[in-house]
């Protein structure tokens, strides 16, 4: 990380990421809200994503972070045109994906997948797990009888299940082996990219540690690429090669794993890594918590400008009237802040996470 | 909540509006003969139907015709005259709203105290003899088709005809002229009426109790040290009675827009389900109109108090 | 004589499929002013146990054993009535998911004051006072103009904050908090958390923690029970538990903990498996289908005992210390740090 002048993002999107397997442009999903008497008008907006550029190469791992509020979840849905943007372009291996219609999409739709968080809700009740998993194979016309037997036995095989679960109903599986069908079926199709969306987060933490494997080793096996949404920090951590903070639908801060862990330059993403408790008692008593006033301001009605800056500790007047542009600190980290910490504050990255090693500023 | 309710209300009228125009085009599409002779009756001769064809304004245009008959709803309560029965289907109506009033309030009551208690004890010893006796029993209440209750109950209990005659008979409340007197020729309609209302009732209350009996807000009650009799009533009861409120509004309103026929038929009750059966026998489309227009007035009133009453119970539909 | 003793519970329910064993054997004390974690995934019967302290798992079809001592006295023992009092009085307990744990159609000040009159005789004006109070207290701002609010008026963490005003109304001896954190974001997490920190200082009253995640417990307990299939597996200090663990499956729970503090590990471990069904747990010690250290003497239930020196440090393993210090290395990194000289 250089302390030279950081270079404007004049394009959001090569800041992070050259033009990679998928580009997101300025993305903007808005939901109305809407009252009135007789007709319905629309009195406000849920600002769920809020102008979000970001790229994700090939065969990598992006972590999303947020907490409640922050988008992460609307954005995979808006990503996958499973609802349809407000504006803005995402564009996946070059071709654009925002306004095409249900049956040009279709063909692209087999390339990128989802995995849900609610391994109880994401399964039909009422299908079994072969119906479950071969379900996209047919639909695509990729197999069918025999053969499709067959490539759904493979999949269970390959997701720690066996031949024995064909038959059988969700509600005769444990959490996590329910989540490991939803892997199977998002794997069916041989996609280029899967968007987990908090797919560990229902779990034991015995049971976690048995997915995020198993993910990694899906990945090696089958050259995929990742898009991680979770709230659990040492999980994301674990598992991303980039990681990008969102608050409130706008990407706050963005970068290589370890650089973001290492030397946070936003202070939310400072407050987020101080909050987490640390399963090491020496550990928590050394560090100095910070701990952020208050609750986080709803999408509807973001704070103007810096929209963190009603909860920040280093506030100062230019945050509250003049947004902070996604700035480019070198060697891939990007953040959007009037007072990144590195250069105002280091005293507090060191002391909120003490065991991680850190190059001098 | 204030716009909220304003909202149901504007809603409401132009229910109405679409309901008595939709009524209105239907009775002028459908008759199968001319409505003016229809109007006449059977023995009318020709001027006769011209002269009823000119003063209903059956020869103006069908805009005119609704604009005519909705001026005459609203500014002077005014439903129109029925030929065949010689008096105005206002009067018509209102004579006969009383009987059901009465029949229906009674019975509304009955099942309520009926069903209720039922239902929620049930719901607490689920799975008790006593539960399973009143679901068998309730499911036979049911099943009952009223018609059968009301001769079954007439002809145990009527006075005159009775096995065991301790009730005014059929017909009783034609004769009855006190208030005392009129209640107590009421009482096996009641009865009648309630039974299967009740059982239903009991039912829904009974599967609503044990949803919310199992939802953690009861847990954090009995941990705070509630005494469970006011877990049930104060915090259980509380939240399984709002869809039972909605259920009884519409129930209430369909009634006395005539669906108590059949009750009225065996009782000899002149209400307003028996007015609606024999305006449909005698083809009187004013009564017929009159009556539907009627109907839909009542259902949509009932709706708007259970809307409104729902807001109420339940605070977080009260910014919709 | 601690102010709450638990002997040898056992919770079991009578379903359909057979006999549900949800607590088998739990012994554990809790002191005035302590804080006590509980650390266990689902099916580890930690909540069961806890509801059992409050009487609230008491039912037809529930079979309980054992003692349970609240300041000498058993509440196994005591009749509905009596546990109606200790219930938000003596013992007070909250829940995770504060949304559907308040009534959504009563106002909170009234939930709140209902708390107070259902055990004190006093006027609702004194009961609203009281209210008021303690939603100072927890840092509800407005706290008057709040009491006519209702829980969807309020974010995830100041419900939180209310339902912790609601169980502490009457000054209760000891707190249960039940994941209290676990439906929360993690910033909101770290200002629960303290909270309870800061009234436990102020008010004195013993906290029960129950949770799955370790890092919480870290925080803020003294001592710790790890629980499994309806077991303490292993009880001890904090220092103890996170420093010299002995049992297997704390080790796992442990080295399967991704830690965003230390340097990024290769792959994290794993436990192998599923947690047991509870209606036919493995014969002896219910870890064993787990365990990758199984032996032959582990077909033996090994009891909850002090096997490495210290009195207040217990497991439930049959491992000699000497081999479990040694296994106790887990992807070439010990679990639990040898705790540094001063």
């Amino acid at each position: 990380m250089t302390d030279a002048l950081p270079r404007a993002a004049t394009d959001g999107l090569r800041a992070n990421g050259e033009g990679g397997l998928l580009e997101i442009r300025d993305l903007v999903k808005h939901f109305p809200i809407k009252s009135g008497v007789i007709i319905d008008r629309e009195i406000g907006r849920v600002r769920a994503v809020d102008g979000v550029s970001l790229a994700v190469k090939e065969g990598e791992t992006l972590g999303l972070v947020g907490e409640s509020g922050s988008g992460k979840s609307t954005l995979c849905r808006t990503v996958l045109q499973l609802t349809p943007p407000t504006s803005g372009s995402v564009r996946f291996e070059g071709q654009e994906l925002v306004g095409r219609s249900a049956q040009s999409m279709r063909p692209l739709r087999r390339e990128m997948q989802m995995i849900f968080q609610d391994p109880y809700a994401s399964l039909n009740p009422r299908q079994r797990v072969g119906q479950i998993i071969g379900t996209p194979l047919r639909i695509h016309g990729l197999a069918s009888g025999e053969g499709l037997k067959r490539q759904v036995n493979e999949l269970l095989e390959r997701v720690g299940l066996g031949p024995e679960h064909y038959n059988r109903f969700p509600h005769e599986f444990s959490g996590g082996q329910r989540q490991r069908i939803g892997i199977a079926r998002a794997l069916a199709l041989r996609p280029k990219l899967i968007i987990a969306d908090e797919p560990v987060s229902a779990l034991d933490v015995s049971i976690q540690a048995q997915i995020i494997n198993l993910l990694e080793d899906l990945q090696r096996e089958f050259k995929l690429t990742y898009v991680f949404v979770a709230h659990d920090l040492g999980v994301i951590r674990h598992v991303s090669d980039r990681i990008a903070v969102m608050y409130l639908g706008k990407i706050v801060e963005v970068g290589p794993a370890e650089e973001v862990y290492a030397n946070p330059i936003h202070p939310y993403t400072l407050s987020l890594l101080s909050a987490l408790p640390i399963p090491d008692p020496r550990a928590n008593a050394e560090r100095e918590q910070i701990v952020l006033e208050g609750d986080i301001p709803s999408p509807a009605n973001p704070p103007a400008a810096c929209r963190f800056h009603t909860r920040c500790p280093y506030a100062t007047e230019i945050c509250s009237e003049e947004e902070p542009a996604l700035l480019d600190y070198g060697h891939g980290h990007w953040a959007a802040c009037h007072h990144p910490l590195h250069r105002e504050h280091p005293e507090a990255v060191s002391e909120a996470l003490p065991g991680l090693s850190r190059e001098p500023a | 909540m204030a716009r909220y309710i304003v909202r149901r209300i504007l809603w409401g009228v132009l229910m109405l509006a679409i309901v008595s125009a939709v009524v209105f085009v239907m009775f002028y599409v459908f008759p199968s003969a001319d409505p003016a002779e229809l109007r006449a009756g059977r023995n009318a001769s020709p001027q006769q139907v011209e002269t009823i064809r000119h003063a209903l304004g059956l020869d103006k245009p069908i805009y005119e015709q609704y604009w005519e008959y909705m001026k005459g709803i609203v500014l002077h309560f005014d439903f129109g005259y029925s030929y065949q029965s010689s008096a105005d289907v206002r009067t018509l109506i209102l004579d006969r709203l009383p009987a059901t009033i009465w029949l229906v309030t009674g019975a509304a009551i009955l099942w309520l105290l009926m069903g209720l208690p039922v239902g929620i004890i049930s719901a607490i010893k689920r799975r008790s003899p006593l539960d399973r006796a009143t679901m068998v029993t309730s499911l036979a209440f049911i099943s009952a088709p009223v018609f059968w209750l009301g001769l079954v109950a007439l002809y145990l209990f009527a006075d005159g005809v009775g096995k065991l005659p301790i009730f005014p008979g059929q017909g009783s409340y034609i004769t009855a002229n006190t208030i005392p007197e009129k209640a107590d020729s009421m009482i096996l309609p009641w009865f009648v009426l309630a039974a299967a209302s009740a059982a239903i009732y009991a039912r829904y209350l009974r599967s609503s109790m044990i949803d919310v009996m199992s939802e953690d807000y009861i847990r954090t009650a009995r941990a705070k040290g509630v005494p469970e009799r006011s877990v049930i009533m104060r915090h259980g009861v509380r939240s399984a009675i709002t869809p039972i409120v909605t259920l009884l509004g519409l129930d209430v309103g369909v009634l006395l827009a005539g669906n108590a026929i059949l009750t009225e038929t065996v009782f000899n009750i002149p209400g307003v389900g028996r007015l609606v059966f024999t305006s449909i026998e005698r083809s009187d489309l004013p009564v017929i109109q009159g009556v539907t227009l009627f109907g839909a007035f009542f259902i949509i009133v009932f709706n708007l108090i259970v809307d409104i009453a729902y807001a109420y119970l339940d605070p977080r539909v009260r910014y919709r | 004589m601690s102010l709450l003793e638990v002997h040898d519970l056992r919770v079991h329910f009578q379903t359909d499929d057979g006999i549900v064993k949800a607590v088998d054997g739990v012994s554990f004390s809790v002191d005035r002013g302590q804080t006590l974690g509980i650390v266990g995934e689902s099916g580890s019967g930690k909540s069961v146990a806890n509801l059992t302290i409050l009487g609230l798992t008491r039912s037809p079809i529930t079979s309980i054993s054992g003692r349970i001592l609240f300041e000498g006295r058993d509440l196994l023992d005591a009749s509905p009535d009596e546990m109606q009092h200790i219930r938000g009085e003596e013992i007070a307990m909250i829940f995770q998911d504060p949304l559907t744990s308040l009534h959504p159609f009563h106002k909170i000040g009234k939930q709140l004051t209902e708390a107070i009159l259902v055990h004190k005789d006093v006027s609702t004006e004194e009961a609203s006072a009281r209210a008021i109070e303690l939603l100072r207290l927890v840092g509800i701002p407005d706290a008057e103009g709040r009491l006519k609010a209702y829980p969807h008026e309020f974010s995830g963490g100041m419900r939180q904050r209310v339902m912790i005003a609601m169980a502490l109304v009457n000054d209760p001896k000891i707190l249960i908090a039940d994941e209290p954190t676990t439906a929360l974001d993690v910033t909101i997490q770290a200002q629960i958390l303290r909270l309870i920190q800061r009234l436990q200082d102020q008010l004195g009253m013993a906290v029960i923690l129950i949770t799955h995640d370790l890092g919480v417990v870290a925080d803020i307990a003294e001592y710790i029970n790890v629980m499994y299939a309806g077991r303490i597996v292993e009880a001890g200090t904090l220092d103890q538990i996170f420093y010299d663990p002995q049992h297997p499956y704390t080790w796992g729970l442990l080295g399967s903990i991704a830690r965003p503090d230390r340097p990024r590990a290769q792959r994290l471990s794993q436990i192998q498996g599923q947690p047991p069904s509870l209606l036919a747990p493995p014969q002896g010690c219910h870890f064993r289908p787990r365990c990758p250290y199984e032996f032959n003497k582990c077909p033996e239930i090994p009891e909850l005992e002090a096997r490495s020196g210290d009195p207040q440090h217990r497991d439930r393993c049959w491992l000699s210390p000497e081999r479990k210090r040694t296994l106790r290395v887990v992807e070439g990194e010990q679990i639990g740090l040898e705790v540094p000289a001063a």
